[in-house]
């Protein structure tokens, strides 16, 4: 029986917001500071199912459960154990990137693959199995994740491996967080001797420059590219090139400072239009003057050039942001990225940053992970409601014609048959889902509503 | 116990790790404190009500480095049970350069104002059990001439306001408690710390309106660990609440009591 008061409970709350700040929506917020506290929050849910949650870094519905109960897993951020000799680091799940980062990296260790911002939890990258610049060479996050436990609604708990229960280890890398309660986790970190890394920046005209490029560098750890999306002509498809190896020569490990910028305000709605975005493609392509730039770089503004300044997502305004990201396998990878990039750059819902990456055939090990081999591209839209959402879905429809899939994390907008046909394993996937546990984003790409 | 170890625990510790013993090791802006002091490497003997949460801290203490990490499940308004608590805790340390009383409850004003029990209750845990722990450490660090006495108060203590006025006074008495202890053994050798938070993002004010604009526990953390080291009297933190309080404190009561605070 819904309460009477729900509503207004509900309203009350402080919003957890996702970082596209889109879609919003009213949920009860219950913090877990415990392991312990899972299971009275589980017990008492005020209405409707419950979602794990963490640092809200993903775009779009996914971490949002409308009129329902997040549980913000952050105050859980307790080490359990860390072994010199082989990396293995246990944590909370509600343990941060960062918070990792500052405790291994003194210690000679480093994330065995990294997002573009370390403000996510260990319990969000596995529910994401999320990748980064080493995916060519590293594969997913979930890789790395030796075990973890699964506490399901019911009470039970499964430590979850590549050998022990192996079903349900599957199935909640990549689970979206639907498969149960990650408690805690442990990740095996690498070595590192210095926190710089040895970095090549390489100007690009075109993808064929981009695919040349990607081909020399599959000895190189890390690879990326900023490409331009808003231009057209003899401009079309221009970018930078990132590459970089951990550095070999030792030099002190020390923590990094807290980031002091905070994006104080909602800007105003029309702050990122067409002409704003392409002076900055324009600056940042030329802040590059060289055709080649090599340089000794801190890992952090490498890998996390935007956790600089704290709340960016609200240059976007008040409307929020949509982002887009497909992966495309090689048979069509070339020719549905250009298709793919033509009709953007057309549209003139010019994307401020636009990467562009090519994905490694390391297998991911879970089931619904989104990586494949090929090329992958993420975007993101400034909201213009009679605009941005006819683009997106036909980018989408572009996608599924060029057998990609589009990455749920970050996506508000995809829709049940796009998702069913990107992931034809969902029902399969569905079997594993905890009956109390839903989301918003799961609850728009099956239709599947928990009773109340 | 031994005359070795009696020995052992009295004498006083000046070199190597720092020697700490928290008690109410769980709250959250104990936690933040004792992360810093592990990452240093030192040694500390944890107190705290709930068996399951104080092993995680302490799980999560060892492996950020603290070189020795003890821990006993106490409740700590069982008064009579501290002097054992206590003596068992510096013997496990073998002496003690730092205790550092956290624990503390914020109460239901609005039922503390219908019920006595309530009130009693505040006052109790805020104020009485920690004068039982302060009296028996403070003729411990007096007979050794050593050690610092750091204590969570509130600038709640500093007047008393209508919405928290129970836990503002349990507050008010610990800190005047501190002043006046500090005033005694301060020329002992033996420092006292009034800690004076404003509010703060834990479990305390978890739900508050506007919890999430509080002060973040790692910078208070941070400060409590800078005024320890210094052997400051008194730390209003962040330090904003220092002037804040000042003009609270000057208002005139004829003006004060019509203010909604
Ligand atoms: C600037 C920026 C750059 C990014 N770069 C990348 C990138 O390079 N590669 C990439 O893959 N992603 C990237 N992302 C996306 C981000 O890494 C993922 O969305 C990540 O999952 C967010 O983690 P979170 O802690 O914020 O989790 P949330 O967004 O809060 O939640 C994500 C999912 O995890 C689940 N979850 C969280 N904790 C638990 C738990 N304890 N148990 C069970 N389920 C749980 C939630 O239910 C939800 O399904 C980026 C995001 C931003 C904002
Ligand atoms: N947060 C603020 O805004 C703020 C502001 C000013 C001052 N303070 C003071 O700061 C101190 C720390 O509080 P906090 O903010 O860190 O809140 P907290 O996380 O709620 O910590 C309070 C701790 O006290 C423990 N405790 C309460 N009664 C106890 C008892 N009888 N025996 C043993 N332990 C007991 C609690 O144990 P359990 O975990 O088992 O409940 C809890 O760990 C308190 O003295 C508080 O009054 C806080």
């Amino acid at each position: 029986m819904p309460d009477p008061n729900s509503q207004k409970d509900l309203a009350a709350a402080v919003p957890f917001e996702s970082w596209g700040r889109y879609p919003t929506y009213p949920a009860k917020i219950t913090s877990l500071n415990w392991q312990s506290d899972y299971a009275p929050a589980i017990a008492h849910l005020h209405q409707g199912g419950a979602l794990p949650v963490g640092m809200g870094r993903s775009y779009g519905d996914s971490c949002l459960l409308k009129d329902g109960n997040l549980l913000v897993t952050t105050g859980m951020n307790r080490l359990i154990s860390f072994d010199p000799e082989t990396g293995d680091l246990t944590a909370e799940a509600g343990m941060t990137l960062a918070q990792i980062l500052d405790f291994a990296v003194p210690r000679g260790f480093f994330l065995p693959v990294s997002p573009g911002t370390k403000y996510v939890t260990l319990g969000g990258a596995i529910a994401n199995d999320i990748h980064g610049k080493n995916h060519h060479v590293a594969g997913t996050f979930g890789r790395h994740v030796t075990q973890f436990e699964l506490v399901r609604s019911d009470g039970t708990r499964k430590i979850c491996s590549a050998t022990q229960n192996e079903d349900w280890y599957a199935a909640t890398i990549g689970g979206l967080g639907l498969t149960g309660f990650i408690s805690w986790a442990t990740l095996r970190m690498k070595p590192i001797v210095s926190r710089n890394i040895d970095y090549e920046g390489i100007q690009f005209h075109g993808i064929d420059e981009f695919l040349d490029l990607t081909k020399q560098s599959h000895n190189i750890e890390y690879t990326v590219s900023w490409v331009d999306c808003a231009s057209t002509g003899k401009n079309f498809c221009r970018g930078v090139f990132m590459q970089g190896d951990h550095s070999t020569k030792p030099t002190p490990l020390i923590i990094s400072p807290e980031p002091k910028l905070v994006f104080p305000f909602d800007a105003p709605g029309a702050a990122l239009n067409h002409t704003t975005v392409s002076l900055f493609n324009t600056a940042f392509f030329h802040k590059q003057i060289h055709k080649r730039v090599v340089a000794l770089q801190d890992y952090e503004p490498f890998f996390y050039p935007l956790d600089k300044v704290l709340h960016w997502n609200r240059m976007y305004g008040k409307g929020g942001l949509l982002q887009f990201q497909y992966a495309i396998p090689w048979e069509s990878a070339r020719e549905g990225t250009i298709a793919i990039m033509q009709a953007v750059a057309k549209s003139g819902l010019a994307s401020f940053l636009a990467v562009l990456k090519a994905f490694g055939d390391v297998p991911s090990p879970g089931m619904m992970s989104f990586p494949k081999p090929g090329i992958t591209l993420a975007l993101d839209f400034p909201i213009k409601a009679d605009k941005t959402f006819p683009l997106v879905e036909r980018l989408a429809d572009m996608t599924c014609d060029y057998g990609g899939r589009l990455y749920p994390a970050k996506d508000a907008a995809m829709t049940a048959p796009q998702f069913q046909a990107f992931y034809p394993q969902w029902e399969e996937f569905a079997r594993f889902r905890d009956p109390l546990i839903t989301s918003s984003f799961w609850e728009r790409v099956t239709g599947d509503k928990l009773p109340l | 116990m031994s005359t070795v170890a009696t020995a052992l625990a009295a004498q006083p510790n000046t070199s190597g790790p720092k020697k700490i013993l928290v008690l109410g090791a769980t709250s959250g802006i104990a936690e933040a404190t004792c992360r810093i002091w592990a990452s240093q490497g030192a040694a500390l003997f944890l107190v705290a009500r709930n068996a399951e949460k104080l092993a995680a801290v302490a799980q999560d203490l060892r492996t950020r480095g603290a070189s020795f990490v003890e821990t006993a499940v106490a409740d700590l308004d069982d008064t009579e049970q501290h002097a054992t608590l206590l003596s068992h805790a510096v013997n496990s340390l073998t002496g003690m350069d730092i205790a550092y009383l956290t624990h503390g409850v914020l109460g239901d004003q609005a039922q503390a104002e219908q019920d006595f029990n309530t009130t009693a209750h505040i006052l109790y845990t805020n104020f009485i059990a920690p004068v039982s722990l302060l009296t028996w450490l403070a003729n411990y660090c007096v007979q050794r001439h050593h050690g610092t006495l750091a204590v969570i108060s509130s600038v709640a203590g500093d007047r008393g306001r209508r919405s928290n006025y129970v836990y503002g006074s349990s507050k008010a008495g610990l800190s005047a408690f501190l002043a006046g202890l500090r005033n005694r053994i301060d020329r002992e050798g033996v420092t006292v710390l009034t800690i004076k938070p404003g509010p703060t993002r834990t479990a305390m004010t978890a739900g508050m309106p506007k919890s999430e604009k509080f002060a973040d526990p790692n910078a208070v953390a941070k400060s409590i660990v800078a005024a320890i080291a210094a052997k400051k009297d008194q730390l209003y933190v962040p330090f904003i609440w220092a002037p804040i309080m000042l003009v609270i404190r000057t208002i005139p009561e004829r003006v004060f009591k019509k203010l909604n605070l």
